[in-house]
């Protein structure tokens, strides 16, 4: 059974959900940015109430640190304040339907999810083990280099194509009509 | 004030998910569209987590651990398409994508 503290989560889901709305309707890209900056923060505080802190930590060094700078770099390499920033939104209709669809879909979840029964925990990795085997960093990284070396090995090759892709598509090409 | 039931949280995950759902659907502007495509990621995110909690099995936080590496590859290649589309187009506008149309 889990325990989180009731107050702490939900101080952090209403921020995440709050900052979220704001991600998706704010006209200015840069607010978008930041307001994510928020996003990621709380889950990070949830991963953390949920016993995940390795997970908790990469997620503010990762996302709130690497893919937030990218992020905001972009938007600043772009300088978009200008005629196309955002001034031909979707259709009213599309809003609405769209929005229509998503809260229906969501009602169901939430339908399923409080009538659902959850199925009783049989895994070996209880809190009070993980502690007495040193911790969660430490046990994650036990699994990470037996269990799961061959995953972890394909992620570095993952990383290479991306690193690769990314510079090939972002290359200035030389004009073909030059001399 | 009673303690938090799982079906909360992943009432609240599910909620980020429709949330970042509803940005790729309505909004036109292709980086903002990149971010909610983050906030799908990490609502999916959540969910594993918590089951990780609830059955005591930590292949749930191992799976987040990849889903983050891809994410990170995946915002960094889905940048540098946005860059090379404002260079040819000179828009961030999903509607100006019509290259292919005859």
């Amino acid at each position: 059974m889990i325990a989180l503290n009731p107050y702490f989560f939900y101080f952090f889901a209403g921020l995440a959900i709050a900052c979220a709305l704001f991600v998706v309707l704010k006209k200015n890209p840069v607010a978008s940015a930041f307001s994510l900056v928020v996003v990621f923060f709380s889950f990070a505080a949830i991963y953390a109430m949920l016993e995940a802190h390795l997970i908790a930590a990469l997620q503010i060094l990762v996302y709130a640190g690497a893919i937030m700078v990218l992020f905001i770099f972009v938007i600043m390499l772009l300088n978009q304040d200008g005629p196309s920033l955002d001034l031909n939104r979707s259709p009213l209709y599309a809003r609405i339907l769209g929005g229509a669809a998503c809260l229906g879909i969501f009602a169901s979840f939430l339908f399923a999810f409080k009538n659902a029964t959850l199925i009783t925990a049989t895994g070996l990795f209880t809190p009070e083990r993980i502690e007495a085997a040193g911790g969660n960093t430490q046990v994650i990284s036990e699994l990470m280099f037996s269990e799961y070396i061959l995953p972890f090995e394909l992620t570095s090759v993952l990383l290479l194509a991306a690193i690769v892709a990314s510079v090939a598509v972002a290359k200035r090409k030389r004009m073909e009509s030059e001399p | 004030m009673s303690p938090v039931e799982p079906w909360v949280v992943l009432a609240f995950s599910s909620a980020i998910f429709f949330i970042g759902l509803y940005g790729v659907m309505v909004r036109r502007n292709i980086i903002v569209i990149l971010m909610s495509i983050e906030l799908m990621l990490n609502a999916v995110n959540l969910t594993f987590i918590l089951f990780s909690r609830q059955l005591n099995d930590l292949s749930g936080q191992m799976s987040v651990f990849f889903i983050i590496t891809v994410a990170a590859a995946e915002s960094a290649v889905g940048l540098g398409l946005v860059i090379a589309m404002f260079r040819t187009l000179r828009s961030v506008d999903t509607d100006e994508i019509q290259l292919l149309k005859g």
